[in-house]
């Protein structure tokens, strides 16, 4: 004890440095626990893409080939301008347990299809990283996913039976642009009641049998004969006693609106984000 | 050291460098001698302790500062709620009244993980590195970022607590917020995959307020538990790599604030409300050069020392203006 004290006072300065080189070595640790912690909060972000889990349905132009959305998620920056754009609100953002994914537009088809109301696609347009590619103008050149009847015996048509009433009940929110009614603004679905003998109701609505049909009657969307698919997308099969099943064409982009406005629920059509018109006619 | 070194260093975290006795002005000299020399007079004391009294109600910056941080963030909101199209977008890109706008590091994170460029987003970044050249390149943080100011509301909570005794600061070192930077720049390059946006507060509360709540604000209030009760305004300080972003914007940017040596008397209570007290480093006894020195490019020129500095020896400077008037 009396050699410690009598060492003190020289010794001064090295205990001191001695103290703060365990400062510093505590300060490391603890900053490396702390970048441990934020790289892993951050790479957790990462987990939802096993197996493409968070892929979803995206909106038309997203940078994807069926379930591979690594692009489209790359080039994504976040920011909703596709949203704010749509007429209908179809897009939506993914939140937090979407990871990576978080922020990314997507559309669920089943509470609001994308219908094309806009004609001119104004989400890609309104992208400002290419995410939903500048590379189509036209919504017969989207390849969101594929029309599937996935559910045959509760298809109205295959059953032979008619619709009459609201397709979706009264407190269905969506809406579909109806140009028969109002060119410009889309109408709540609740607010459009159908009389069908037989239900077409995925046929009649489908935003590519309607361009179809406008090009086929000379009045074209927007006036552009550009704005004329190619291809059909949907069709009515007649089968016996009266009923038919509908069949879905390689016209069909994936847009949703069958699934929306489909009356039983579930949906007896629904929308298959691992296909699209070009792996379908490819295979 | 010239303003742009210095800036660097202290952006990645080194220690603000300390002057050789030869390497200040004899005129700096002269004032640090004087002040050793001579004790301060009774007058002098009570009139920093009267400004200090003054100054604790002084709050012309803050208030600008939380004004505009609002009406921005607002714009955002209005914009998309009432369909006026002022501010179209959220924080990380947008279009003001048509033009492209992009933040510069969400804009860095896209092109890292996509490899593409796309015309509309250099556009954007040019037009929003311009903006913020003009106009601090920090200033971003504590002028517009919305996370800034909740995060300034938990350190006020954090700064309650700790006075209690109820909390204590836990430091980090600041260098890790340059190797941040680094991870998630390599993080987007390899994966693909915008990692930091997953994470980032900025973006998530800026999302949040226009297209409506959702569980990713969950994180952001756990970052704010981390503040008020571990680590006092931490994002900011030692994590954010939009921070450093802005901040290389800011080291050529002739928006600056300004410390004066010969009118300051140390108090240090411009060291105690910074959110990177490092900055302020100069503002020690006998760390000055020059009679003015520049704050160097991590400040977020928010003005709290401004409004604070009893002698006023802190001010806001646009670099070039003086001259050119």
């Amino acid at each position: 004890m009396a050699i410690d004290s009598a060492q003190k006072p020289p010794s001064n300065r090295p205990v001191q440095s001695a103290k703060r080189r365990e400062q510093s070595r505590r300060e490391f640790i603890r900053t490396s626990v702390l970048a441990a912690g934020v790289v892993t909060a951050s790479l957790a972000g990462l987990i939802p893409l096993a197996g493409g889990a968070n892929a979803r349905l995206r909106p038309p132009g997203a940078l994807k080939d069926r379930l591979e959305e690594q692009a489209f998620l790359a080039a994504c920056i976040k920011c909703g301008q596709c949203v704010q754009v749509c007429p209908v609100e179809a897009i939506q953002l993914a939140d937090l347990l979407d990871g990576v994914g978080v922020g990314v537009p997507y559309v669920d088809a089943r509470a609001q299809a994308c219908d094309f109301s806009c004609d001119g696609l104004q989400c890609v347009l309104a992208c400002p990283t290419g995410a939903l590619t500048h590379d189509i103008n036209y919504p017969a050149e989207s390849r969101m996913g594929f029309a599937r009847l996935a559910r045959r015996d509760a298809c109205l048509a295959v059953l032979g039976k008619g619709f009459k009433g609201l397709a979706r009940g009264p407190e269905y929110k969506g809406k579909l642009r109806y140009e028969e009614v109002d060119r410009w603004t889309p109408i709540p679905v609740a607010e459009h009641p159908y009389d069908l003998n037989l239900c077409d109701l995925c046929v009649r609505q489908c935003p590519i049998e309607i361009r179809i049909a406008q090009c086929e009657a000379g009045k074209p969307p927007s006036g552009d004969p550009n704005q004329c698919p190619p291809r059909h997308a949907i069709r009515l099969a007649p089968r016996e006693s009266g009923a038919a099943i509908p069949i879905v064409e390689d016209g069909c982009v994936g847009c949703g609106v069958c699934e929306m406005i489909c009356p039983p629920d579930p949906a007896a059509i629904v929308i298959d984000i691992d296909q699209s018109a070009d792996s379908v006619r490819g295979g | 050291m010239s303003y742009f070194v210095e800036s660097l260093r202290q952006l990645v975290g080194i220690k603000p460098s300390r002057p050789a006795p030869d390497d200040r002005l004899p005129e700096v000299v002269a004032v640090y001698d004087e002040r050793r020399r001579q004790k301060r007079t009774k007058e002098q004391f009570a009139a920093v302790e009267a400004g200090r009294e003054k100054a604790r109600d002084r709050h012309k910056w803050r208030n600008r500062r939380w004004a505009t941080l609002i009406a921005v963030n607002l714009l955002f909101v209005v914009s998309y709620y009432f369909d006026v199209q002022l501010l179209e977008g959220a924080m990380t890109a947008s279009r003001f009244v048509g033009f492209h706008m992009a933040d510069l590091n969400a804009a860095l994170q896209v092109m890292l993980a996509y490899k593409h460029m796309v015309l509309n987003l250099l556009i954007g970044t040019a037009t929003v590195f311009v903006l913020w050249w003009l106009l601090g390149g920090r200033t971003f943080c504590s002028w517009v970022c919305p996370y800034h100011l909740v995060a300034e509301w938990a350190e006020a909570l954090h700064l309650k607590l700790a006075k209690r005794k109820l909390v204590e600061d836990m430091s980090f070192h600041r260098g890790v917020r340059a190797v941040f930077y680094l991870i998630f720049a390599l993080l987007a390059l390899r994966t693909g995959y915008t990692v930091f946006e997953t994470i980032s507060p900025t973006g998530i509360l800026s999302r949040a307020l226009i297209y409506g709540p959702g569980l990713a604000l969950l994180w952001v209030l756990a970052l704010l538990a981390f503040e008020v009760f571990i680590s006092r305004r931490a994002w900011c300080r030692y994590i954010c790599p939009i921070g450093i972003t802005y901040g290389l914007v800011g080291s050529i940017s002739p928006v600056r604030v300004q410390y004066n040596m010969q009118t300051c008397h140390y108090e240090g209570d411009c060291r105690k409300v910074c959110l990177v007290p490092h900055v302020l480093d100069v503002t020690i006894r006998g760390r000055a050069k020059t009679l003015d020195t520049d704050i160097g490019a991590d400040c977020t020129r928010c003005g709290l020392c401004v409004d604070l500095c009893p002698t006023h020896s802190l001010s806001f400077k646009i670099k070039g203006l003086d001259q050119a008037f």
